[in-house]
């Protein structure tokens, strides 16, 4: 059973965009699609560390800013061929509030 | 219940279409493939290869049996099929096996041909298309020594080096009096005969095979000049006829191949055909990459999507026989019409010859030193007028442009660990491994493994070669190049779509022109939304989730996560207000570092992005702007002293520098662009590798463009020399707004101008001065809206969020139930 936190309103993170939560595991990532989903990972790219946070959000998948990998906001996976993996949280909207969880997810 | 689909043919076009078709509509339908062969899908290309020693069979394998299982694709390999019902739409395979279909893909491939002659039918004569050829031509080495190839083109050279290495003894026929005579002239076709005799293979040409003689077994070929070779083997490389006996006793339609139209369909609106068996537009290919493109429309078709169209390849040649560097493409010889510009050291084995029409590639052969084959073809392709630097054309993209891979010009003689993409660190080793083990065919492939040339591209010409050593010799390039993988559209096609239609948002562009995504790729969303802010610069809604972080947030990411800030220093004079405004915002958020950039700027190095809009606010207090050092757009103008304090000073570069940077500041373009003004031919701003250099001369201006210090240095073309400043100012407007509206998003203003030729550029901004005053205005207009700085509008507190975390966890606030987090209070400043 994760412990949720409200982190915000939804409408705190800009569509196809995201905002980071400090914590003391280091920034959390937390993604909005076009459908308003919401997504939490790690804010550190599995290549060489780049803050997710600030990649171009399409589909599911977030295009890190630094060296332009992919990675699918669902699994944290890196979208092939690249490989590597960015931790992820449990995150879910409730009542128009973003709640995280900080277990591993 | 799932629609049927059934292919004939297991080759390489017909599975590679199952494959597109998989990747965009895996669910639709129930798949049953027919093979000839005994095998699952293999490279055939590769078979030369097989058969030289170099690969084994397991190695050229595309799609094991798994494959097949693992996408529930029922194979009947071994299966020749026999005949379509098209009435009861149905197909009857030879050991009675039939199969009903709702789609049919026909995927038949080729023959060669067989020349009628008498004795074409004994023992130990074959062709060259299968696995079963090269293993009758493997186990022929073993008993026999003696084998005669009669054709000399492309296959039949790579069979007659297969068999040399196999150890047999060989001789070539060949009809006409050179060899390859299809892709080369008799230049290049005398080097490269010189260079096979010297390995051994005997070359007869001006043959003419009369007839072959043997009681059971071939024994010899009789010419019709009445010469007599000894052959225990004979391979048949003639050429290649489409496969149509199927789909002709269907009776769709047929002439050289199946007839089909843009949509690879045949003249059964149920029945689709790709490959070597197909016919269209009049034109058959027997080249893998026209086949690919083919199966990426065709699947499209299949999957009921509705867009997409073959409109044709132009192809190019490379042959695959190890150690010989040979490439062709086009209309190699040329006419009364062209003009040729030939480089020919015999002593070094290079040649290189290029066909001219109207100042236009038309062709080329390149035999020794290929590696600017892929340069010359994608001019050729684009028709670029090359006149501008047509001195320096042979000497290739190198002397040119000054792109990575040392000098090194042969795939083949490079070691595996030696670095061919400098950019990324990419060895040889690492891109023949990918393409081994990925299955990879195409340069763009290569480079989404690999990201060797995905940087500047100066080794793409390298990585071509190492591909067509490792793939195939034959290759092409697609006619037309969509935006990215969301759309089949061209960047052409979609600005001309945004302009004519006045679409203003990203989600109308993408409506309007069915985007196959829903939010686009960080390919197209910056390309759009460049494309609408030019097209309808007061009109257009400006995506900031569409632009990269350094365009949303003002300032470049560096690898550490912060950021570097630079304020704008109009034409390199700064004041010590701005000085002393510039070190107190340096002391106060304590930057770790202060730069001076080369673009006679200041660079506050290591900010963190919650420092940023408290910067801005500062900065702007005294009177400092954006330098847009990050953008796509205006970057700096370099001035040198000019003619106020310098003795040799024709004319005032300061104030020139200044007035240009002001009136084109904030202009968002297609890729960065600097300029740059020096006041007299010494040129001390290095004017002339700006996109825009201005050098002052005794009593008037020189204008440059297209020039580039980066990555490919590029010396700027010379567009004219004016007499006044109102015309610098007039003139530059005018070639920016050009480059704006016709540039792709991303293309530099040196590849650009090459592209579309510098004569192109002079009519439009100097020959003709209503086109070029029209250009001026229309930049004018564009900068209305587009002069607000940016640190101005965000630094407002409304704007601030954006930069600072939108909560703070605290290590206590693990465990307990949901509550507000702490609130972040940013950063005090």
């Amino acid at each position: 059973m994760p412990d949720w936190i409200n982190v915000g309103s939804l409408t705190d993170i800009p569509r196809l965009g995201a905002r980071v939560v400090a914590t003391a595991q280091g920034d959390v990532a937390v993604f909005r699609t076009s459908s308003d989903e919401v997504f939490a990972l790690l804010d550190r790219c599995p290549h060489r560390g780049g803050p997710l946070s600030q990649g171009m959000v399409y589909g599911r998948q977030v295009a890190c800013p630094l060296h332009n990998w992919s990675i699918d906001l669902a699994s944290g996976e890196a979208v092939a061929p690249d490989i590597g993996c960015a931790p992820r949280f449990p995150v879910r909207v409730e009542g128009g509030l973003v709640l995280l969880s900080l277990r591993d997810g | 219940m799932k629609e049927r689909l059934v292919v004939v043919g297991n080759g390489m076009a017909g599975i590679r279409t199952v494959e597109e078709l998989l990747k965009i509509e895996p669910q639709r339908y129930a798949i049953t493939v027919f093979g000839d062969e005994p095998h699952s899908n293999y490279n055939r290309i590769m078979l030369s290869s097989v058969l030289a020693g170099e690969k084994r069979f397991d190695e050229i394998m595309l799609n094991d049996r798994s494959w097949y299982d693992e996408h529930d694709i029922t194979l009947h390999a071994g299966t020749p099929v026999t005949s379509i019902d098209r009435v009861g739409r149905k197909v009857m395979a030879c050991d009675g096996i039939e199969a009903g279909y709702d789609r049919l893909l026909l995927a038949t491939g080729s023959v060669p041909f067989v020349l009628p002659v008498p004795g074409h039918e004994l023992e130990g004569v074959i062709g060259f298309r299968t696995i079963a050829d090269v293993e009758t031509m493997v186990s022929a080495a073993r008993s026999f020594h003696h084998a005669v190839v009669i054709g000399g083109g492309l296959l039949g050279l790579e069979a007659a080096n297969g068999l040399l290495n196999n150890g047999m003894q060989v001789t070539v026929i060949h009809l006409p009096e050179v060899l390859m005579e299809r892709q080369l002239d008799d230049a290049a076709a005398s080097l490269l005969r010189a260079t096979l005799e010297r390995r051994g293979l005997k070359i007869v040409t001006g043959a003419d095979t009369k007839a072959l003689i043997g009681s059971r077994r071939v024994e010899r070929v009789m010419l019709k000049d009445g010469r007599e070779l000894v052959a225990d083997l004979v391979i048949m490389a003639v050429g290649v006829r489409p496969n149509v006996a199927l789909a002709r006793a269907a009776n769709l339609h047929c002439e050289r191949g199946i007839v089909v139209n843009d949509t690879m369909q045949t003249f059964d609106p149920r029945v689709y055909a790709v490959g070597e068996c197909v016919q269209h537009r009049h034109q058959t290919y027997g080249l893998v990459a026209p086949l690919f493109e083919q199966a990426r429309v065709c699947a499209n078709h299949l999957a009921y999507l509705g867009y997409g169209r073959y409109t044709g390849s132009t192809t190019a040649t490379r042959l695959k026989v190890s150690g010989i560097e040979l490439f062709s493409a086009g209309d190699f010889r040329g006419d009364d019409s062209s003009e040729a510009i030939v480089l020919k050291d015999t002593a070094r084995g290079i040649y290189k010859k290029l066909i001219l029409k109207e100042n236009r590639i038309e062709g080329a052969v390149l035999y020794g030193d290929t590696v600017d084959g892929a340069w010359y073809y994608e001019l050729m392709r684009e028709k670029s007028d090359v006149s501008a630097h047509r001195d320096q054309l042979m000497f290739g993209r190198m002397h040119i442009a000054d792109a990575g891979h040392g000098g090194e010009q042969s795939a083949a003689a490079m070691a595996d660990d030696a670095q061919v993409c400098d950019c990324n660190g990419v060895c040889k080793g690492d891109i023949v491994n990918a393409i081994r083990t990925k299955g990879l065919f195409t340069l763009d492939d290569v480079k989404k493994h690999t990201k060797a040339s995905s940087s500047c591209g100066g080794c793409a010409g390298l990585v071509e070669q190492i591909l067509a050593a490792c793939v195939g010799g034959a290759y092409s390039a697609p006619e037309r190049k969509p935006l990215c993988s969301c759309t089949d559209f061209t960047h052409e096609e979609v600005r001309e779509a945004i302009r004519v239609n006045r679409l203003t948002t990203r989600e109308q562009a993408m409506a309007h022109m069915d985007w196959r995504t829903p939010d686009g790729c960080p390919g197209c969303r910056p390309a759009l939304n460049y494309y609408m802010l030019a097209a309808w610069p007061a009109e257009a809604v400006d995506d900031a989730q569409s632009r990269f972080v350094n365009e949303r947030v003002h300032a470049n990411i560096q690898k550490d996560r912060s950021y570097t800030v630079v304020p704008r220093i109009w034409g390199g004079v700064t004041t010590p207000a701005e000085l002393r405004a510039i070190a107190d915002v340096a002391e106060k958020y304590r930057v770790p570092m202060v730069k001076i950039t080369g673009g006679q700027r200041i660079d506050l190095v290591g900010v963190q992005k919650e420092q940023l809009p408290h910067i801005w606010a500062d900065l702007n207090t005294a009177g400092l702007v954006s330098g847009h050092a990050y953008g796509k757009a205006l970057r700096t103008v370099k001035t040198c002293i000019g003619s106020r304090f310098c003795r040799f000073g024709t004319q005032d570069s300061i104030g020139m520098g200044v007035a240009l940077e002001k009136m084109t500041w904030g202009s968002w373009t297609p890729h960065k662009f600097k300029m740059a003004v020096s006041a007299c031919p010494r040129n001390c701003a290095e004017a002339t590798i700006k996109d825009f250099g201005v050098v002052g001369i005794e009593g008037a201006w020189e204008l440059h463009i297209g020039g580039n210090g980066g990555l490919k240095v590029r010396v700027t073309d010379l567009l004219c020399r004016v007499k006044t400043d109102a015309e610098v100012l007039e003139y530059c407007g005018a070639f920016m707004q050009l480059y704006r509206e016709q540039a792709r998003y991303l293309e530099r203003t040196a590849p650009w101008v090459e592209r579309v030729g510098l004569p192109y550029v002079r009519q439009k901004v100097v020959d003709d001065a209503e086109s070029r005053a029209a250009l001026y205005r229309r930049f004018l207009d564009s900068q209305q809206p587009a002069q607000n700085d940016p640190w101005a509008e965000h630094a407002e507190e409304a704007h601030r969020l954006e930069f600072v975390p939108m909560t703070q966890i605290h290590a206590s606030a693990v465990g307990q139930p949901p509550t507000q987090a702490g609130p972040y209070h940013g950063l005090t400043a």
